[in-house]
């Protein structure tokens, strides 16, 4: 052992980090073309069918093609499209961030009960007329989802902070909170109205047909909120997947890190089911599949993780208008069909990088 | 030049004061210092109470450093986290922290000089989870030293280690504190190891410091006995090292608080 360095195997260490790190982008970018095809063919698939060039042109230049199909294409498909591509990413990077602070590879919205949590809180105002939060009775539905998202959020955060509580804890925990916001839910439905129990069921099946761009704008905002915060923890989030201690012995505030990022997850959360009902699964394997592909560094990790939640729902959004003709199905019920397979092929596949 | 003396340090650990009273002689650039003491003796609480990870009363009096809170670095006991990241990221992760996203040139030959000179660059794009706990040791041994601190602090750096390992990071510690102008403090368990490399020792047990100073005049049979409760001698081989040769070994009726 001696400090004076060969240089010709330094400079080994180094490209090959070099090299890693390019072939990551690489796999951003393979993302990013992928979700740009399903994103277009999203558009262009639907009961009445144009060609994918006329399509494009209504994306590109809208004023160059004929009335209808830019109506079809703008005030029908596009919200749809991009509120999957948003809601996917949202979510997947809710799950991704649950995973990494909670150090658990079972934390997501879906599976620690936020997304529960949001549905009781949505068939409160739908059910019940309750508003959680005063004066905002033309949002009720979206903001009651919003409060008992943060409600559960916060729960799991403190009580994850808890000493002696293990990462079984916070999963059993979460557990706990899917039967009681469920067990609460389903005593709504027992009291509803017959409409309303059919709003409320339609609104926990999650769909994509009450996407407007007022909540599309407002999800983005959220996303945008939130993608600069996490990035500028990055290296801090990542080296918190090393262990409280050896995070704290680099100098990272673990706990405020901690609480920062569970507040903002719950918003991310919470905001993408208060509008489009309860989807889960992505926000479980959006992750996943970000880490088997581009390791847990954060700079990686994040972009990956986001555009796999985005590819996810949009591609599922494709399918869920494929099966009948003319019928387009909660998107909610789609998810893990869609989604297992892809994953199970990915798992097997890469069984030593898992978690 | 870097200097710590340690000014009546104590550390709460939940609300329990578990270290106090801990008042040192001023350690130098240069130097080894072993802390000892038995298991549970407050070693790793007086590490986290130095390094800031904890609080007390007391002050950690540094003078020539210049580098603010980075001047100390803790490298805890290994811990068995599994993140999907390579040893190399997981090195680079520890040298960027509270910097920009971009990596430069000097960060990489820097981490790679590091990864060199312990000898891991043939497990530098592995898997964290996939390496022994020897290794894990040798990893956490470079994500310190990539922070260039000025003082070092190693919690039981060698402990799943074999004893060829053992003998070469710890010589290399020596050499690195020489050669760097560092204050090196190393938590161990093996006194012969603490007698052949470190110039001083500091001996911690029940939360309280029990002795300090030059290695070879703290570590005696008198400690041996009232410490460790063990009747040992302390002789020079035939090569001139100081070893250890126990004679028996006491029942340990007033045993270390757990």
């Amino acid at each position: 052992m001696a400090l004076a360095t060969a240089d010709a195997v330094a400079q080994e260490g180094r490209g090959l980090y070099r090299a890693l790190a390019w072939r990551r982008m690489l796999i951003i970018l393979g993302f990013a073309l992928a979700l740009a095809a399903s994103f277009t063919i999203d558009i262009a698939w639907g009961p009445a069918r144009y060609g994918l060039l006329d399509v494009i042109s209504a994306i590109l230049a809208p004023g160059s093609v004929s009335d209808k199909i830019r109506v079809v294409v703008w005030d029908i498909r596009m919200p749809m499209a991009l509120m999957a591509v948003i809601t996917g990413a949202a979510l997947s990077l809710a799950g991704a961030q649950m995973q990494t602070i909670l150090a658990n590879p079972l934390a997501s919205p879906f599976t620690l009960g936020i997304s529960a949590a949001a549905s009781f809180g949505a068939a409160l105002a739908l059910v019940a007329g309750i508003s959680i939060i005063p004066f905002a009775t033309n949002f009720m539905v979206p903001l009651n989802a919003f409060a008992m998202a943060l409600l559960a959020t916060l729960i799991i955060h403190f009580i994850s902070q808890a000493r002696g509580v293990t990462v079984q804890t916070v999963v059993l925990l979460g557990i706990a909170l899917v039967f009681t916001f469920n067990a609460l839910l389903a005593f709504l439905q027992y009291l509803a109205s017959e409409q309303a129990l059919q709003s409320v069921v339609f609104w926990t099946m999650g769909s994509l047909t009450k996407a407007t761009w007022e909540k599309i704008w407002i999800t983005l905002a959220v996303l945008l909120f939130a993608l600069p915060l996490f990035a500028r923890h990055a290296w801090a989030l990542t080296a918190i997947r090393l262990g409280e201690d050896k995070a704290a012995s680099f100098g990272v505030n673990v706990r405020a890190i901690r609480l920062e990022t569970m507040l903002i997850v719950a918003l991310l959360a919470a905001v993408p089911v208060s509008f489009v009902g309860t989807i889960g699964f992505v926000g479980l394997v959006g992750p996943h599949v970000a880490r088997m592909l581009v390791g847990e560094d954060q700079r990686f990790f994040l972009p990956t993780s986001i555009m796999a939640g985005a590819l996810l729902l949009s591609a599922t959004s494709v399918v869920s208008k494929s099966i009948l003709p003319g019928v387009v199905f909660p998107i909610g019920i789609i998810t893990a069909l869609v989604g297992v397979p892809f994953f199970f092929s990915l798992i097997l596949s890469n069984v030593r990088r898992s978690w | 030049m870097v200097t710590i003396a340690l000014e009546d340090i104590g550390a709460y650990y939940g609300r329990r004061l578990t270290v106090s009273g801990i008042t040192t002689p001023i350690f130098s650039a240069g130097e080894i210092v072993a802390v000892i003491g038995p298991n549970a003796a407050g070693k790793s609480t007086l590490f986290k109470r130095m390094a800031g990870l904890l609080h007390g009363p007391g002050t950690v009096r540094v003078e020539g450093s210049g580098k603010g809170k980075r001047a100390i670095s803790y490298m805890p006991q290994d811990t068995s986290a599994n993140a999907v990241l390579t040893v190399y990221e997981s090195i680079l992760l520890a040298r960027k922290q509270g910097s920009g996203w971009s990596v430069g040139e000097d960060d990489l030959r820097l981490i790679d000089q590091v990864m060199r000179a312990i000898d891991i660059t043939d497990i530098a794009f592995r898997n964290l989870g996939e390496l022994s706990g020897g290794q894990r040791q040798l990893v956490g041994i470079a994500q310190t030293l990539v922070r260039e601190p000025d003082i070092l602090l190693m919690d039981e750096p060698t402990s799943a280690l074999d004893l060829h390992r053992q003998m070469e990071v710890l010589a290399f510690m020596r050499e690195v504190a020489r050669e760097r102008r560092i204050i090196v403090f190393i938590a161990i368990h093996d006194l012969n190891q603490a007698m052949r490399f470190a110039d001083k020792a500091l001996v911690i047990e029940r939360g309280q410091l029990r002795g300090a100073g030059p290695t070879g005049e703290v570590i005696n049979r008198r400690l041996l006995h009232d410490v460790y409760q063990i009747d040992a001698r302390i002789e020079p081989c035939s090569r001139g090292h100081l070893q250890i040769i126990v004679d028996s070994v006491a029942s340990r009726t007033a045993a270390a608080p757990s």
